[in-house]
């Protein structure tokens, strides 16, 4: 199970978020925008950090957001969001994030394969460093199909 | 040897460290069973595992167990995973 794709419409470059709240919510948005997920979606992804703390920021300066599936996801989605100024999210030592992907998926199942394909384009130690500082959209969708060259598909 | 990788929704981070975690057995040689649960159901799924793999936020989420709970900073630097595991393994 592929990643789900990456449309210009789910790429944002250089937003400006005030917090990590308002960095998640542009990477919701981007996904409704990508026409992936409804916006009650984008909330649920809030509430998973809001329930559970910053567990999303899983490596240096990158947060992982992402909800259970709900009928609020219409396809599966991928969204990148690269801010101008890194916010905190209050983990203990991956912060400050510069980099939000946003992740939706219909089902379970489909959810926990697609994941695992981002670990092919992040375990090369540059692909974080390397979506922050992406000057255009096509940056970003060439580093995110990085996972595709992957072995373990 | 069962290993359970949790996270907060039990389908998102929680994949990521499971997928990472087989890579770095496999290198270690190591033959053993990596699921993928989540914080709500963690003393049903990891009852019988041996280690627990998560994120520092989640610690106080997991409770008391039986298993080695091993805290992964940065899910994508097998290194880390491996020197942890091994650890606890060993």
């Amino acid at each position: 199970m592929p990643l789900p794709p990456l449309p210009e419409s789910a790429i944002a470059l250089a937003a400006r978020a005030s917090d990590w709240r308002e960095a998640v919510e542009f990477a919701g948005t981007a996904l409704e925008r990508s026409g992936a997920t409804t916006h009650s979606y984008t909330a649920r992804m809030v509430e998973m950090i809001d329930e559970f703390g910053a567990y999303i920021v899983i490596a240096p300066g990158l947060a992982l957001a992402h909800a259970r599936p709900g009928p609020d996801v219409l396809a599966d989605g991928l969204s990148v969001v690269t801010l101008a100024e890194p916010v905190s999210f209050g983990h203990p030592h991956n912060d400050p994030v510069g980099v939000v992907i946003g992740l939706a998926v219909a089902t379970p199942d489909e959810h926990v394969t697609s994941v695992a394909e981002l670990a092919n384009i992040f375990n090369d130690p540059g692909a974080i460093p390397a979506l922050a500082g992406a000057a255009t959209v096509a940056d970003v969708q060439r580093i995110m199909s990085a996972g595709k060259e992957g072995t373990d598909r | 040897m069962k290993i359970v990788a949790i996270c907060g929704a039990g389908i998102g981070t929680s994949a990521i460290l499971k997928v990472n975690a087989e890579r770095v057995l496999d290198r270690l040689d190591i033959e053993a069973d990596v699921t993928a649960s989540d914080v709500a159901s963690v003393q049903t799924t990891a009852a019988d595992a041996q280690v627990i793999l998560t994120s520092p936020e989640l610690v106080d989420a997991i409770g008391a167990t039986n298993a080695d709970v091993v805290v992964i900073e940065n899910y994508f630097d097998l290194s880390e995973l491996e020197a942890k595991l091994e650890a606890a393994l060993g």
